[in-house]
């Protein structure tokens, strides 16, 4: 039994036994016991190095506002820097390891930055690291960064899973304190709809930790008794480990469930954490105060901890800090402390009290009017010395001191929405005030009512009231007898004297001096003392620190705390670890993957894939024996334009548009006219934005008078469908028109090439007459193919040649293209992928997305005329204007090297044949480029000023960035059948 | 953010896709005089107001209604939520 620091008592379990490892070595603890409790029970004071001075650090609190004993959990995968050791449970194999420190936490290389900390100051790296700009990322940074810094991380993927989940309820209470409880037991017997959140793995809050009666019995027991009341009613759900880390709007908090923190590896199908949506309709908020330090001269040693926690340690976890402890208070609330360890016989050395009216102690020397002035022991607190009232300077033996300064309200949730704090001045600390999250109320110590008896009250008041606001009539219960201790604090933030360095924020090591030269070097508003010091930035968020600062800064300033202000809480409360916020959205399945009805026929095909927003499109086939995508491209494009080509086009956005006025509605979409279109035919239509830039293409297929079908790109399916709402919904709403994506409803082919009719023919049920006359370029009807499935034909070719497009419902789309396939095998009908989709509209001079990239007119792709200013249509009035209509405008050409040997770089900017090379003479840009393989040699598309009366121009396409140049000729954007006989063959 | 969808309720933020001012229903007349500047202004010119906004927002993973909904752009605070649709009408719009 090597746990000399433990005492009587405690809620923890004496009969386990939990073997864990601190750097190396192996302990034991019980269970109940946190890292920080076991480590403190074990003698181990020395848990950590610091931020900046890599001083050695031991424990300071006990609970989630821990500055110092950030440690490494676990190895390999799971392994978690950053972890608080005070609120880390202990279970058996735990592994925790020290970290900023190399080689070891006892010597430490980088201590010597402690020498230089007259250097190291607030501002430091500002002055220092300014030149060379050169220097900063590549030397400066990395370097910084290895010294000054927190844990690493193990650059594996994290092995466990983390959730996301929703919660709704009448009443949300944050924290299972006097005041929660209270609050949850109120509106639970109301039968009101409760979520009780507490952060710790056990309920009660400070009722655990003190040793005040609460109703005749000890506050834990009376804590178990509600949660027994609370566990039998329906209409409750308690959730422990899960911290409350954000307010939001409307009643929505976020929490994190840490589910399987306290295991060596989660359960069988257990998350690690669950990220909680809790919608609330009221929420109490009963997070209770964190106790702030005074600072002094080396008041960072190990070993120096809060009053309250080192309470807290003997109460709740039988462990002393140490055989000695002095105390430093300037409340009442340090002489608890002094008392709890000697009724357990711990060696009380001193109190000392800053008050020189401080009360008496019986059996302990206290030291009224005196202050702690400095303290000794390099890797732990070996003496303090103080100051008596009288001036005498006194050695005061401890291995531990506690030190109060007073109470801090948690108000950090009421801040997240527009909340600011008011000061009061009979605890000298801040509350909440201001705006409250909508539905919030505050109870409890939270809101400065720091008795217990108070707490209770006020959680019962929260709750009744909260309920009274929902329309459900709740009573308070009868409140249990319980201390009702009067405020007794005199405000002291950091004693004066001693030449050295006083901590005011330890996780950030900042300290009195650097809040002075922050005011010296005039950052003295409360934001920019923040970022000049770094004062309250760290993982903590400065929960211990940041009231000691802005003190300072008051006394510096002249003024008063609240004339200084307070920094704003932000989300989140606590630390949140990435993965709980990527939850499941990780990996693969960042977003869905959307595979079309041929998806597995494809797959079988060995087809290779792309992604094209969340879809999955075959980019090309590759063949035995090819081994370049080029092989396989240039064959598909071959095969196609010599016999027959299928290729999946069921990605596009179709719209289905209904109702008497539908024409009326496309010709108020589409930039070109739509009204005149017969029924049997289809039109290619170009969308404007309403700024007269094109953004999307596609055509409009008009089934029946009232019923058209558009096609969007795959892209754009989504907004396009938006925008068509928006304009029947908001700009057009008496028009008779209904719309529907229908994306997802057919499988779409393109069968392109001089043998498609005849594919087709053998597939389309026989009294479809499919010849030319009957079935013309542009005709579009309802058929039935393969003896009556259901089918849609568009005879469109995006390919250039003679093409249709058939579509079938989506559960016939596998069967469709092995139907397709096998008909064609006669013709050695190929399938072709995106890749040969792009070629073949290269040649062919389409825009796609490259050429409707955002910046483009109608005019500039080429299709100005098809702009219908006979009537109204989205776009249509702004694209007239001048800028965009300039006789220099950008229009889409063609280019093909002047060597055919050489390969146009798609992006490269269009110089003229001679002269400069710069912006000013710049004529435009490729945007799209590939090689054709019917034309043997490289060939692009491209927008150039004046386009139209360059033809048979040479110009240089330039890429500065790689040095390429390339001498091309301006040529027509058709390259393939320019009269358009293949497509009405 | 919680939005009282007027057909089926509270629903949540995450819900719908953002547009902008509700002036956007206000498109101006294509042959009406100074008909460049008026979409100039139209499309271009907005306030930016600190308080209660009329914007529209898309139930885009819903019932893809469009809805005008009157925030409180400091406090996020939604006084008024109706269908874009009912609002066009009522502010002149027809076909």
């Amino acid at each position: 039994m090597t746990q000399k620091n433990r005492v009587n008592g405690g809620l923890i379990d004496r009969s386990s036994r939990v073997n864990f490892q601190f750097d190396g070595k192996t302990y034991q603890g019980h269970n109940g016991d946190t890292l920080a409790s076991a480590l403190l029970a074990n003698d181990v004071r020395l848990m950590g190095r610091s931020f900046k001075y890599h001083r050695p650090r031991g424990v300071m609190t006990a609970g989630s506002e821990e500055p110092n004993a950030l440690m490494k959990l676990r190895t390999g995968a799971r392994q978690e820097p950053n972890s608080r050791a005070t609120v880390t449970e202990l279970f058996d194999g735990l592994e925790a390891r020290s970290q900023n420190r190399f080689p070891s936490l006892k010597f430490d290389f980088m201590g010597i930055n402690d020498r230089f900390s007259n250097f190291l100051t607030a501002g430091f790296y500002y002055k220092t690291f300014m030149w060379p700009r050169a220097f900063w990322e590549k030397l400066y940074e990395p370097v910084i960064r290895k010294a000054a810094g927190l844990g690493s991380i193990s650059f594996e993927d994290d092995p466990d899973s983390y959730d996301k989940g929703f919660l709704h309820c009448d009443l949300l209470v944050i924290g299972s304190g006097p005041a929660g409880l209270m609050a949850a037991l109120t509106a639970g017997r109301a039968g009101a709809r409760v979520i009780l959140a507490e952060e710790d793995f056990i309920t009660g809050g400070r009722l655990n930790t003190e040793t005040y009666a609460v109703a005749g019995m000890s506050g834990s027991d009376w804590a178990r008794s509600v949660m027994a009341e609370l566990e039998s009613l329906e209409s409750v759900r308690i959730l422990t480990r899960t911290t409350v880390v954000g307010a939001f709007d409307h009643g929505i908090y976020g929490a994190v469930e840490r589910v399987s923190d306290h295991m060596l590896a989660p359960e069988s199908g257990k998350p690690r954490q669950i990220l909680w949506r809790i919608y609330s309709k009221r929420a109490v908020l009963a997070a209770g105060a964190t106790e702030r330090p005074i600072a002094f001269e080396n008041n960072d040693r190990p070993g120096v901890m809060m009053a309250g926690a080192v309470r807290a340690y003997v109460n709740r976890w039988a462990v002393t800090p140490h055989q000695q402890v002095a105390v430093f208070t300037n409340n009442d609330d340090g002489h608890r402390t002094a008392a709890d360890l000697i009724a357990e016989g711990v060696d009380v050395t001193g109190v000392i009290d800053v008050r020189p009216d401080a009360p008496s102690l019986a059996g302990i020397e206290v030291f009224a009017g005196a202050r702690v002035v400095n303290s000794k022991g390099l890797l732990g607190l070996k003496s303090v010395q103080i100051r008596l009232a009288n001036g005498e300077i006194r050695d005061l033996t401890c291995g531990a001191l506690g030190v109060s300064g007073g109470w801090n309200p948690n108000v950090h949730l009421t801040c997240h929405q527009r909340g600011r704090p008011v000061w009061n001045d009979a605890i000298a600390a801040f509350v909440p005030g201001g705006e409250m999250p909508a539905g919030l109320t505050v109870a409890g110590a939270a809101n400065g009512h720091l008795s217990t008896a108070q707490a209770l009250q006020t959680g019962a008041e929260a709750a009744v009231s909260a309920l009274t606001g929902l329309g459900v009539s709740a009573a308070a219960p009868d409140l249990p007898e319980a201390e009702d201790a009067p405020n007794s604090l005199t405000p002291f933030w950091y004693v004066k004297e001693g030449k050295g360095r006083a901590w005011i924020d330890p996780q950030n090591d900042v300290t009195v001096k650097d809040i002075k030269l922050a005011h010296q070097e005039n950052f003295r508003s409360v934001e920019h003392l923040k970022r000049y010091t770094t004062l309250g930035m760290a993982t903590d968020q400065g929960k211990t620190s940041n009231m000691g600062g802005l003190a300072v800064m008051a006394e510096l300033t002249g003024k008063s705390i609240p004339e200084t202000g307070t920094t704003i809480f932000r989300p989140p409360y606590t630390p949140v670890a990435m993965g709980a916020l990527a939850g499941r959205s990780i990996g693969k399945n960042f977003h869905p993957t959307r595979e079309t009805p041929s998806h597995k026929w494809a797959v079988e095909q060995g087809a290779e894939f792309v992604e094209v927003g969340n879809w999955l499109r075959a980019q090309w086939f590759p063949q035995p024996g090819e081994t370049h995508w080029r092989q396989s491209v240039d064959r598909e494009v071959l095969q196609t334009r010599k016999s027959v080509g299928i290729c999946d086009v069921t990605t596009l956005g179709k719209i289905d548009v209904q109702g008497a006025d539908a024409a009326e509605f496309l010709n108020k979409i589409y930039a070109n006219g739509f009204a005149k279109l017969p029924v049997g035919k289809v039109r290619y239509g170009l969308m404007l934005r309403e700024d007269g830039i094109a953004y999307d293409d596609g055509t409009a297929a008009r089934l029946a008078e009232d019923h058209f079908v558009v096609t969007t790109t795959t892209a754009n399916a989504v907004l396009v469908y938006r925008n068509m709402e928006f304009a029947r919904q908001c700009l057009w709403p008496d028009l008779d028109v209904q719309l529907i994506s229908t994306t997802e409803a057919w499988a779409q082919y393109a069968v392109a090439g001089p043998k498609s009719r005849k594919l087709l023919q053998k597939l389309v049920d026989p009294e479809f007459d499919l010849s030319n006359d009957a079935f013309p370029f542009m005709a579009c009807g309802e058929i039935t193919v393969c003896g009556g499935v259901r089918a849609r034909l568009f005879r469109i070719s995006f390919s250039g040649e003679l093409a249709y497009e058939v579509a079938v419902p989506t559960r016939y789309g596998d069967a469709m293209i092995r139907a397709l396939m096998e008909a064609g095998e006669e013709f050695d009908a190929v399938p072709y992928g995106t890749e040969a989709l792009g070629v073949m509209r290269i040649e062919k001079g389409h825009a796609a997305g490259n050429e409707l990239n955002g910046t483009t007119t109608a005019l500039n792709l080429g299709l100005g005329r098809m702009v219908s200013k006979k009537k109204d249509c989205i776009g249509n009035v702004l694209s007239e204007r001048e800028g965009l209509n300039a006789t220099d405008a950008l229009r889409l050409v063609g280019l093909r090297p002047v060597d055919s040997k050489e390969v146009i770089p798609a992006g490269a900017h269009l110089m003229n044949a001679d002269g400069s090379v710069s912006a000013k003479t710049d004529l435009g840009y490729v945007t799209s480029a590939a090689y054709s393989p019917i034309l043997g040699c490289s060939i692009a598309l491209a927008f150039l000023k004046g386009g139209g009366d360059r033809m048979g121009d040479v110009l240089r396409v330039i890429n500065p960035l790689e040095g390429q140049e390339v001498r091309a000729e301006v040529v027509s954007a058709h390259f393939v059948d320019p009269e358009g006989e293949r497509l009405r063959a | 953010m919680i939005i009282n969808h007027p057909l089926l309720g509270p629903r949540d933020a995450q819900e719908f896709t953002y547009l902008g001012d509700a002036s956007l229903i206000h498109r101006p007349d294509w042959q009406g005089e100074d008909a460049s500047g008026q979409f100039h202004d139209y499309l271009y010119l907005r306030d930016n107001l600190a308080g209660q906004h009329r914007e529209l927002w898309f139930h885009e993973v819903g019932d893809r209604s469009w809805l005008v909904v009157t925030r409180n752009t400091l406090t996020h605070e939604i006084t008024n939520v109706e269908l874009a649709r009912d609002v066009a009408r009522r502010e002149g719009r027809g076909k």
